[in-house]
């Protein structure tokens, strides 16, 4: 045992009789098979019993040298390899390589147009942090809002399918607008409905079931504690970073598309039940974030222009000027950058993503060490990462 | 001779109740998790088009893990490693020797006492049973060769003794009011009314006891909220992630035996076992023609009832799914047409005058079918906090074992001598 190594969190100091007996770390591999990675995700841990003294991520499984495609194909057929990345929110990543293309091209989006993304973008959101919910909470144990929250996911991938035609990958989004207009049965009547159905009925009975659950509390709270500093060095976005108290959200503090003109809240950790930046504050800035979504696509659907829904034709390629550009959006798990440079010609020179997922996984590292083997599930559950978008 | 096979029987029958109450309790766990989950649950297993809501699917459930491939890993302590599902099992089955499920049966003028093995110190040899599980899950963990499953068997073995101080101490609360270790007298001493119409149960006289036995029996079988032993979404199954085939088998069909025997012991201690609130023996014997007819009229209107709804379904559902499945409300119309042929049959017979042998079964039959009411009762509860609550932590349940459980046990040992003393 190596005796430089204190572990104070759990009262657990590196005692002296550790020398005299003779005793090893214990090398456990969680994963890329296991139910708790989220995905193919490889957590090299050493432990001693059950308390972690390193933990490794190994990252990889699931390259797809998307980036590297890029380089192959020309702007608008790469729309469908962004679906790809975080493929819970797919929405949200077609936004944000649409607005770098948009930026570069120097087009204009109808407002429209703009109106429908943010309803998409938000529904696509909301979907993401329904299953930030489930599967957070089917890592600590309770299945049963695991089944709730899908169930509230099909209505919104049903809503989904009937505006963009896919039901897990739309590719809805084309620079200049998108690709299809509401559907002209009673589209938005439903997606309104929904949206109330899930603020007044859903989200309480997701509370009492699972938010103010005695044990679950007592699982998350003061659990895998991310300080703001730790958020900031290690570049943490999105949820993560909120729930360490930090205000910060692409969509208010750099506004893209109509942000700006709606009234949202942006919700932080507080630390309601135990320390800022624990397990739990994480967790109910997700809870939160789906009400405040709810309010944007109310106030996107209630002043709905008439238009047109882009101002490309589709089948033609968008012609992109030699130059640079990065544009951030609010993705679901974060901010999702997406950085061209164009080199006037069809096809882009080189298209470098920065995916939250992967930032926000690196913190493990740091704050996994002292924390038990169940409290670092949890620790990986409240961070909400898709491998897709780690490893693109 | 006689005693050997009246034991046998005995044996027959609790082996069977359990075998059953298994097969049930899956049944239960899948649809009850449905039932919870706002879905359908398992409908699919079909024997010639009948699928009795799924019951089927327990039985093709054994079919396949007999027949699968039992896959072991290379390095295991192969003695050991196949013992361990059979120690599991066995000793789940042997708690059931000294619970009582019915107070007498007459036979040829011969009071036969329903409970398999009728210790004096039936109390001790549950506890002392009960905690002899804890081998086979640290064999399995251990033998296996499996780091998740060694940390499941760790997990295993600390939770299941902690758990055994506290769930010792609420007992002896029980002892001291009831005065006795044997199962029977415990059980026959929550026949009386307290106050003249209060049962008095042990949940009655021992209120706290009862919060600390049940949250104990929770842990002593690895059920949510404690099923840290093979908590899925950490160490994948823990001491059972190695196992295949029948072996796997054991241990799952042990986890449901455990639960049986956690909802009888909850059952006996706790809810008087067999007895019927208000209705002791002697009014039993007294009234068992009455009972019965009153029962013969009810299953005759509920059958006829449910045919009737499966008639409804024979008209409307002709040719739903044009296939073997369209058979099953023909064949559920039969079924419960004869079983309401059964009970006209039984009352043209004059269920109201059956004599001291027959009132003596009847009674009988009347306390077993309280005792499973309750057993069944008592498993659907750890379905329904199985797929209520998360689970707990590794330090938070030792603290809650040690810490709070514990000490609740003194305080309620100490309340209740004052009580006895001074009431």
């Amino acid at each position: 045992m190596t005796d430089d190594v204190k572990i104070t969190n759990r009262g657990w100091e590196s005692q002296d009789h550790a020398s005299e007996m003779k005793s090893e770390l214990l090398e456990l591999n969680m994963g890329p098979q296991h139910p708790a990675t989220h995905g193919v995700l490889r957590l090299l841990l050493q432990t001693d019993g059950e308390i972690v003294y390193k933990v490794t991520p190994v990252v990889g499984y699931l390259h797809r040298c998307t980036e590297k495609i890029a380089e192959g194909v020309d702007y608008k057929q790469w729309i469908v390899y962004t679906d790809r990345f975080d493929y819970l929110a797919p929405v949200t990543n077609n936004h944000a390589y649409v607005t770098a293309v948009e930026k570069l091209a120097d087009l204009a989006v109808p407002e429209r147009a703009e109106h429908l993304r943010i309803v998409t973008a938000e529904l696509s959101r909301i979907a993401s942090h329904l299953i930030a919910l489930a599967t957070f909470g089917l890592d600590m144990g309770a299945w049963t809002p695991l089944l709730y929250c899908f169930r509230e996911r099909e209505e919104i991938l049903n809503l989904l399918e009937r505006i963009a035609g896919g039901r897990m990958l739309y590719n809805y989004m084309v620079p200049g607008g998108v690709r299809y207009d509401v559907p002209k049965d009673n589209w938005v009547a439903d997606v309104l409905e929904f949206v109330t159905m899930l603020e007044n009925k859903k989200l309480p009975d997701y509370n009492t079931l699972l938010t103010y659950n005695k044990i679950f509390i007592e699982r998350t709270s003061d659990v895998g504690i991310i300080s703001k500093e730790t958020a900031f060095d290690y570049g943490c976005t999105g949820p993560v970073l909120r729930g360490s108290g930090v205000k910060f959200d692409c969509r208010r503090d750099d506004p893209y598309s109509l942000y700006d003109r709606f009234d949202f809240e942006i919700p932080v950790g507080m630390g309601e039940m135990g320390t800022v930046g624990d397990c739990w504050d994480r967790y109910i800035v997700r809870v939160r974030e789906i009400e405040q979504s709810c309010r944007i696509i109310r106030q996107a659907l209630e002043t709905l222009p008439e238009g047109p829904y882009g101002t490309l034709e589709l089948k033609k390629p968008v012609k992109v000027p030699a130059g640079a550009a990065y544009s951030r959006t609010e993705a679901a798990k974060g901010e999702m950058g997406h950085y061209i440079i164009a080199d006037g010609g069809a096809k882009p020179f080189r298209n470098k993503v920065r995916s939250c997922s992967f930032c926000n996984l690196q913190v493990v590292e740091k704050v996994g060490v002292g924390l038990m083997v169940s409290d670092l599930v949890a620790l990986v559950g409240s961070l909400d990462i898709v491998l897709g978008e780690i490893d693109r | 001779m006689d005693l050997l096979l009246e034991t046998l029987s005995k044996i027959g029958f609790m082996f069977a109740l359990i075998m059953g109450m298994v097969v049930v309790l899956i049944w239960m766990e899948r649809k009850g998790a449905a039932f919870i989950q706002d879905r359908t649950g398992p409908n699919r297993a079909a024997i010639g088009g009948v699928r009795l809501a799924g019951l089927v699917h327990p039985i093709a459930d054994v079919f396949k893990l007999l027949f699968k491939e039992d896959v072991a890993p290379e390095d295991r302590h192969r003695g050991l490693y196949n013992l361990a599902p059979w120690i599991v099992m066995t000793i789940a089955l042997s708690t059931y020797a000294v619970i009582p499920f019915g107070d007498h049966l007459t036979v040829a003028g011969k009071q036969i006492p329903l409970v398999v093995a009728d210790l004096n110190v039936g109390l001790l040899y549950i506890l002392a049973v009960a905690g002899l599980g804890t081998y086979g899950v640290v064999m399995g963990g251990w033998a296996a060769n499996n780091k998740f499953g060694f940390l499941g068997a760790i997990r295993a073995t600390s939770q299941m003794i902690s758990y055994e101080i506290s769930m010792g101490l609420a007992l002896m609360g029980l002892v001291m009011v009831f005065g006795s270790l044997q199962l029977t007298e415990i059980v026959a001493g929550q026949g009386d009314l307290l106050f003249g119409f209060l049962p008095r149960w042990g949940v009655v006289v021992q209120p706290l006891g009862f919060v600390i036995f049940i949250t104990a029996v929770y842990a002593e079988t690895n059920r949510t909220p404690f099923d840290l032993p093979e908590s899925d979404s950490e160490i994948v199954a823990g001491y059972h992630l190695e196992y295949s085939s029948m072996k796997f088998a054991l241990f799952f069909m042990a986890e449901y035996a455990h639960m049986v025997i956690g909802a009888a012991l909850i059952a006996t201690f706790y809810f008087g076992g067999f007895q019927i609130p208000w209705l002791p023996r002697p009014v039993l014997e007294a009234h068992a023609g009455t009972l019965l007819t009153i029962k013969l009229v009810g299953v005759l209107v509920a059958s006829l009832a449910i045919a009737a709804l499966f008639m409804r379904r024979v008209r409307n559902e002709r040719n739903k799914f044009g296939d073997a499945r369209d058979r099953e409300p023909v064949l559920g119309v039969a079924f419960w047409l004869v079983l309401a042929a059964g009970a006209a049959g039984g009352l043209l017979m004059g269920p109201w005058n059956i004599g001291p042998v027959g009132a003596d079964l009847m009674a009988t039959f009347f306390q077993v079918t309280a005792f499973t009411v309750k057993l069944v009762f008592f498993a659907w509860l750890f379905i329904w906090v199985r797929w209520t609550l998360p689970r707990f932590r590794y330090d938070q349940l030792m603290y809650l074992g040690w810490k709070v459980m514990i000490p609740l046990g003194l305080a309620n040992l100490v309340v209740t001598a004052l009580v006895m003393a001074f009431v």
